[in-house]
């Protein structure tokens, strides 16, 4: 294990612990920028899903990893977003480069503003609260037909950036950076948001709101701008997703998105950065991955499946339940004991990262 | 004029009355302790300095400021800090974040400016940690400070608690049991914060406490409540000595040795 | 006359709605915990019936069809608790809420697969048969739901607040290490308590079954019992009930009055507005938290 001395304030301050852990960004960044030479287009565009997936994971993350407000309704942003940046596009006429940002705002502005009422509401309430306006959202977009082609949904036109047109088909690797681009810059803020006054409110509500409060947070205001912030990510992943699926309907949106987006930062590791990319691949990848197995069973067995309905959804419930019992901080978990694992050889003991238990207590009177 | 007043401040939770009509004034530099038994309405005290309860009948004014005009985030702001009976730090955040989160009040940033860092944003940030380096100094935290709370022992958290109260840079201090569950040595540097506290930096200190040799030594006046009211208030050896005093605690007049 | 028809069918859905609900009640009375896959255990409740009863599987008599059941959802309510319920001790609300989450979806996938994805319709002898009761025209079914359901609420309701099992179970909810240091056997509480709600849950899926068709996305019926749930107050048997009719009586009534489109948000719009202006329900059991 590296042992750093810590001299300046600077040391806690910046994005890189130090030299090594630059390094290793570094070499990851430059494979993820060189991914397009180095694997086909149909995995480029896998890979594309998975950051779309990423975004709107870290969006959620913020939310329900940083300041412990679980949303089953973030599909909804997701909609906000897609929606928002194509109707900008085809009917006020505004280029890409406006619309994109814009969409995001106004799914970040209506978050913070659909939590205000919500912001008294805990744990298992809020997350009824918002499944309830994740249902009402989708209702919202079929009703708002002559906005949003109800039930038959819009379709997305190409990206223009300054000119320079993105196909998702025609132009692969172009659509991968843009949306790499997109992934940095909300990691970037992410990072920023955790060393700030602001990412530290959000985890003081998270761990205990009367102190948060006695400490001079307001934790109503709080709560909301966390949603916005989150919203905001999640708008932007929905901007992104709509012009990777091309057409698309309310039902791509619907409630079963929301609850699948807050299971795959669960498989993920709530609470990181990482957790929101780990999930993704997972979520991402995992109905290629089934399909490989099914044509290598076919290929090296002998044995032909025909393809089962919802085997995804549920091999993923497995999963998920498996995690929750086995790895309740789910692949980050698993990541993390590996590392130390190797930073600490021979030293690592079982009992590392034992948790303490905690036994139920209710505030219900009868 | 005194730092914090409360005026008649009653309480009632459903029929229970859990302060009646409570009166004292906590003056500027000094230790101020409330004792009772359990259930005397001493952390309801708190509670409502705190503004995590509406009174039900009285006024409570700090620095010439009505508390009841404040809304319970803002009292941090006005220069109340406090600690709790039952430890309620951030679990999930380093000794260090904890303490950085008591520098809340003195934040200049916003969101704008916190989502892309500017260098302003960082300026203030190392403000911030000198700040807290500095609380950390005081209490010798420095062995704990980049440990998430949840693996820390109890009698560190307790000092993380009260090294977080301090960050916020308070001008009044309450302090909610501040050596329920310590051993005797770890009351005893309590003892010695709590003198360093008032001498070198000034702060007024408010206490709840049942350990009474902490509350002799440390304080300047002591109250003593129960069942809601006060019962006594003067230095450490008159409301020790107060027949009602030790009625409340031991019940029969004729144990006063003990109790002593 | 069409309203008192709006109205009994409202009364029928919303006491399946309350069935339900009761179920998610139990659970959240005894383990604080919120289990989303009720609905769907309704939905393979009424599989189970339907694979036991029905010509092209089993074919068994119903009256013996509809007891196994009902006892089988009770068997798998209660592994359901020995195997992963019981091992998440200790973690948070939200933690079961995903576990149970994930869990329909497993349900989901086993009931399609195993009794088709289609929809389908249980044998069920009460099927087409009607009352009249003073010039109003009644399906025997929906009449067998409103008892069957109140019945079952209030036969809960008095064992629970007068047994020793309803006190045991309210001591492990309110302090578990308490109650367990008392004696009571919270574990052995807690997995009951999942069979009871596996059976009322193939209850509760026997009657919907029986009023129509029923497919594996049935579950998805449970958002709307949580619905109930939510309104009546968590932690309150009648409540469920009463939130369960209050969600069943919006419907009928909103998809004749309100355009369409409009009338199917009206159970998640009150649920919404419920939670924003009366978070603990109309039956409340919250009290604050004291520091």
């Amino acid at each position: 294990m590296r042992v750093q001395f810590k001299t300046s304030y600077d040391t806690d301050i910046r994005l890189f612990k130090d030299r090594y852990q630059l390094a290793w960004y570094a070499v990851l960044g430059a494979t993820l920028i060189a991914l397009p030479w180095l694997i086909d287009v149909f995995m480029l565009g896998e890979i594309t899903n998975v950051l779309i997936f990423a975004i709107a994971g870290m969006g959620l993350m913020i939310l329900v990893g940083q300041t412990g407000q679980a949303s089953l309704g973030h599909a909804a942003f997701l909609a906000v977003g897609c929606y928002a940046n194509v109707i900008l596009q085809q009917r006020a006429g505004l280029p890409f480069v406006v619309a994109f940002p814009l969409a995001g705002l106004i799914s970040g502005v209506l978050g913070a503003l659909i939590a205000l009422p919500m912001v008294r509401l805990h744990g298992i309430y809020l997350a009824i609260a918002t499944l309830a306006m994740s249902v009402i959202t989708e209702d919202i977009i079929i009703i708002a037909e002559p906005l949003t082609g109800g039930v038959g949904g819009l379709f997305a036109p190409d990206i223009s950036l300054f000119g320079y047109v993105i196909n998702r088909y025609g132009d692969p690797a172009a659509f991968y950076w843009f949306t790499l681009a997109v992934t940095l810059f909300c990691v970037w803020i992410y990072r920023n948001l955790l060393r700030s006054p602001l990412g530290r409110a959000f985890a003081a509500v998270r761990d205990s709101e009367v102190s948060a409060q006695a400490m001079g947070v307001n934790v109503p205001k709080t709560k909301a701008i966390a949603f916005g912030v989150s919203t905001f990510i999640t708008g932007l992943s929905g901007a992104i997703l709509g012009h990777y699926i091309g057409v698309f309907t309310p039902e791509a949106f619907n409630v079963l998105v929301s609850i699948q987006l807050l299971l795959m930062i669960v498989v993920g590791g709530l609470g990181t950065i990482h957790g929101a990319f780990f999930g993704a691949l997972v979520i991402a990848l995992l109905p290629t991955g089934i399909g490989m197995a099914r044509d290598w069973l076919a290929a090296n067995v002998g044995l032909t499946t025909t393809a089962i309905p919802g085997l995804e959804t549920a091999t993923f419930g497995v999963i998920l339940i498996a995690f929750m019992l086995f790895e309740p901080m789910g692949l980050y978990g698993i990541w993390a004991k590996m590392r130390t694992y190797f930073e600490l050889f021979p030293f690592y003991r079982q009992g590392m990262f034992v948790r303490q238990k905690s036994y139920l207590k209710t505030e219900r009177m009868r | 004029m005194s730092l914090l007043s409360v005026r008649n401040v009653t309480m009632k939770f459903g029929g229970l009355v859990a302060v009646n009509d409570v009166s004292f004034d906590v003056e500027k530099g000094e230790v101020f302790a409330l004792v009772g038994p359990n259930g005397a309405g001493k952390s309801t005290v708190f509670n409502l300095i705190s503004r995590f309860y509406d009174p039900f009948e009285g006024e409570i004014v700090f620095d010439g400021e009505n508390l009841l005009d404040h809304a319970p985030s803002d009292i941090a702001q006005l220069g109340i800090a406090r600690t709790f009976q039952n430890i309620e730090l951030f679990e999930n955040a380093t000794v260090l974040q904890n303490m950085l989160v008591g520098r809340h009040t003195h934040r200049t940033s916003n969101l704008l400016s916190e989502l892309f860092f500017l260098p302003s944003v960082r300026r203030a940030e190392i403000a911030h940690r000198r700040a807290v380096e500095d609380a950390i100094d005081f209490l010798n935290l420095h062995a704990y400070r980049d440990q998430l709370i949840a693996g820390l022992p109890y009698g560190v958290r307790k000092v993380v608690e009260m090294g977080r109260a301090m960050a916020i840079g308070p001008k009044l201090l309450l302090l909610d049991e501040p050596a329920s569950g310590l051993s005797m040595e770890e009351t005893q540097d309590v003892a010695f914060w709590v003198e360093d506290i008032k001498k070198i930096r000034g702060i007024t200190v408010l206490m709840v406490e049942h350990d009474m040799h902490l509350v002799a030594s440390v304080s300047d006046r002591v109250m003593a409540l129960a069942d809601g009211k006060r019962l006594a208030l003067g230095t450490p050896q008159e409301v020790q000595n107060d027949p009602e005093v030790i009625k409340a605690y031991i019940g029969a007049p004729d144990d006063e040795q003990e109790a002593a | 006359m069409e309203t008192i028809q709006l109205l009994v069918s409202g009364l029928a859905n919303g006491c399946i709605y309350g069935l339900i609900a009761l179920g998610f009640v139990l659970i959240y009375k005894a383990t604080e915990a919120v289990n989303f896959a009720q609905g769907d255990m309704m939905m393979l409740g009424a599989f189970l019936t339907l694979g036991f009863a029905n010509s092209n599987f089993l074919g068994l008599p119903f009256l013996i069809a509809v007891p196994l059941a009902i006892l089988s959802m009770g068997v798998i309510g209660y592994l359901i608790d020995i195997v992963i319920i019981r091992r998440l001790f200790g973690q948070s609300q939200v933690a079961i809420v995903i576990v149970t989450i994930a869990l329909g979806f497993v349900m989901r996938f086993a009931a399609g697969n195993i009794f088709g994805f289609e929809p389908q319709t249980l044998e069920s002898p009460l099927i087409g048969r009607d009352v009249t009761v003073g010039g109003i025209f009644l399906g025997l079914d929906e009449l067998l739901v409103i008892i069957a359901t109140i019945g079952l609420t209030v036969g809960f309701w008095l064992y629970f607040s007068n047994t020793k099992l309803g006190i045991a179970m309210q001591a492990a909810s309110q302090n578990q290490l308490a109650a367990y240091y008392m004696g009571i056997p919270v574990k052995r509480v807690q997995s009951l308590i999942w069979a009871i709600a596996g059976m009322m849950a193939a209850v509760a899926g026997i009657l919907y079954a029986s009023k129509g068709s029923i497919d594996p996305n049935a579950g998805l019926l449970g958002i709307k019992a949580f619905a109930a749930a939510v309104i009546g107050g968590m932690g309150s048997l009648p409540g469920a009930l009463l939130g369960g009719i209050i969600v069943g009586m919006i419907e009928p009534f909103a998809s004749r009055y309100i355009p369409a489109g409009y009338s199917q948000v009206m159970p998640y719009l009150l649920l919404f507005l419920m939670l924003v202006f009366r978070p603990h329900g109309i039956l409340a059991q919250v009290h604050r938290k004291k520091v």
